[in-house]
């Protein structure tokens, strides 16, 4: 401020010297904004692009969607597209089942294996099992849905449908009502498989985040590993397991292939897991290009895809936001 | 002498890296002793020998002995969670446990199951604030978080936890060098009133701190203890050229 005041005649002198450095400094300050503006689009895109299917996908559903209304849509329970009946309910209620029973399956696995990783296991093991879930997370869907195929439909259809019905068949979501392996079980423990390389290395971050200082001030009074975690690191941790859960979880949401190959496709509301069901991605997957002739019947198929990324969208950005909450304390 | 620990042919190593030679050292009953030496020499290592948290540190062996109470908390049938009750460490920073200030001394009373009633805890909370002279800052604010608290307060609160499960002896790897001088000189008084009835061995880089509190005095260098004795005959009359030199060089 002094600096604009003319009376001093050595401040003009200085403003003469800043003059000569002004140029290229403001070059070089333009140059980064721009910079940082171009980083700052190439950010953007994967948003844009996000947003411009959400607004393709609802313009491209919005003649079902104004016909039938969305209430009717999602919660219809009849799939007759050649009586142009649209009922949702059992594909979201399939996926749900399907989703449900892959991450039931697998988030306690999960968590003691990325207990053993982050609290116990020595770095040698760390720096060989970390290499290990990549390359797992990394194996093609397809490839899994020929194990679930070749592998798990077998064995739920030999050994654990007649275990479960001598056993749980009193209880109805274990009863077996139809004569295949291709059903919510053998979908939900092939989805286990395939989202706990994914569950694992986020919940191992997670702990991760937890300073040393807390395990060993817990340590010091002479508390055990277990003690200390159960007592110290695992509240501390919550909300992230939880993120860590609900993101395997989207993942699940929007597996396909692997899915639909051993789930059976049958739309209809599954009541045990030992039923067939037809989640939202493989309906879309196997109808979407098919008999387009019915009317409305694609707008149908993209409003199912509208819903799924909406849930898939609301699951990631909520466990995202926690997640890095969590690694920015650290 | 009458001697708490007693530290026999103690050899340490880092991988391959050795890092405590040939350690023969006995650490008086109830007296405060300070080890001290230049950076690096191997201070906080020992200390971590005492309560077995050495062993925390992934790559490391340890040979040679550490008695407590005349035994081994290296043998076999050691439970080290006992070890660690026994021989209580006030880290370099404070660390509270994430929860309140009273949950962080009732903790490790809960862990080893000490009291049978919360009338007991409540009384004992309150007992050992009281000795870590934090009772009349915190009482009226027990179950606000243990982060709260100013760090000054949050050492003396970690004072308190670790003399809840009542040690004999405490470890303190410089205890006072994260806080300010009031904080420190706080700390100090309550490690003097202390020491009738804990062994205290301090860990300290000030050589004023070290005259302040100590009655005997392990003087170390390169993993090496060059010099033990009684404050007094170390400070006036070190034996060691090399003890003379770091005492001289202080100031
Ligand atoms: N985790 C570790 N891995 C490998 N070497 C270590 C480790 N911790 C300490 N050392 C080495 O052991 C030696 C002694 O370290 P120590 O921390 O005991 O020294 P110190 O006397 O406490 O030093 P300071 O006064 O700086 O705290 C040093 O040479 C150090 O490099
Ligand atoms: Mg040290």
């Amino acid at each position: 401020m002094s600096q604009e005041n003319p009376t001093f005649s050595n401040q003009t002198n200085k403003q003469a010297e800043g003059r000569a450095f002004r140029p290229s400094a403001t070059l070089r300050a333009r140059q980064d904004q721009a910079a940082q503006r171009a980083f700052f689009i190439f950010s953007l895109l994967p948003v844009l692009l996000i947003l411009f299917v959400t607004v393709a996908l609802f313009f491209r559903s919005w003649p079902i969607i104004s016909e039938y209304g969305l209430s009717d849509l999602l919660f219809g329970e009849v799939w007759k597209p050649n009586n142009g009946q649209f009922g949702f309910w059992p594909f979201i209620l399939g996926t749900f089942w399907v989703t449900a029973v892959g991450v039931i399956l697998a988030v306690p696995a999960c968590l003691l294996a990325s207990i053993y990783l982050a609290e116990y296991a020595h770095n040698r093991t760390r720096s060989i099992a970390k290499p290990v879930l990549d390359l797992l997370a990394a194996i093609p869907p397809v490839v899994y849905g020929v194990w679930g195929l070749v592998a798990i439909v077998p064995f739920v259809d030999d050994k654990l449908a007649p275990l479960s019905d001598r056993w749980l068949g009193s209880f109805s979501i274990f009863s077996v009502n139809q004569p295949t392996g291709f059903n919510v079980l053998s979908a939900g423990i092939v989805l286990a498989v395939m989202v706990a390389p994914l569950i694992i290395s986020v919940m191992y971050e997670i702990f991760s985040t937890v300073p040393n200082d807390l395990r060993h001030a817990s340590l010091a009074v002479g508390a055990t590993q277990w003690q200390t975690i159960r007592n110290i690191i695992l509240p501390q941790v919550a909300p992230g397991i939880l993120a860590a859960v609900v993101l395997g979880a989207s993942r699940a949401l929007g597996e396909t292939i692997a899915v639909l190959m051993v789930v059976g496709n049958i739309p209809q509301i599954p009541t045990s897991i030992f039923d067939s069901a037809y989640p939202l991605p493989a309906l879309i997957a196997n109808n979407y290009g098919e008999m387009m002739s019915i009317p409305l019947y694609d707008a149908a198929l993209l409003s199912a895809a509208l819903v799924l990324l909406v849930v898939i969208l609301i699951f990631n950005i909520l466990s995202i936001i926690v997640l890095q909450r969590m690694t920015r304390k650290k | 002498m009458d001697s708490h620990i007693q530290v026999k042919n103690l050899n340490v190593y880092y991988g391959k890296q050795q890092a405590l030679k040939n350690i023969n050292i006995e650490i008086p009953k109830n007296q405060i002793t300070t080890i001290m030496g230049p950076s690096g020499c191997g201070k906080t290592t020992l200390l971590k020998t005492f309560n077995r948290f050495f062993e925390l540190t992934e790559d490391t062996s340890l040979t040679g002995e550490v008695l407590v109470d005349g035994k081994n908390i290296y043998d076999k049938d050691v439970d080290v969670t006992e070890v660690r009750k026994v021989v209580g460490l006030l880290a370099q920073r404070p660390s509270p446990l994430p929860m309140s200030i009273y949950e962080n001394i009732a903790y490790g009373m809960h862990i080893h199951k000490m009291k049978k009633d919360r009338s007991e805890y409540k009384a004992a909370v309150r007992h050992y604030l009281e000795i870590a002279g934090l009772w009349d800052e915190v009482q009226k604010r027990l179950h606000d978080p243990a982060t709260s608290l100013s760090i000054g307060q949050q050492q003396r609160l970690c004072l308190a936890r670790g003399l809840a499960v009542e040690p004999e002896i405490i470890l303190g790897d410089e205890p006072t060098s994260a806080l300010d001088p009031i904080s420190s000189q706080n700390i100090e008084s309550r490690l003097i009133e202390l020491k009738q009835q804990y062994t205290t061995v301090i860990v300290t880089h000030t050589l004023r701190q070290a005259k302040r509190l100590a009655d005997y005095v392990i003087y170390m260098y390169l993993g090496e203890v060059i010099e033990a004795g009684p404050a007094k005959e170390v400070f006036s009359n070190p034996k060691h050229e090399r003890t003379r030199q770091y005492l001289e060089g202080q100031f």
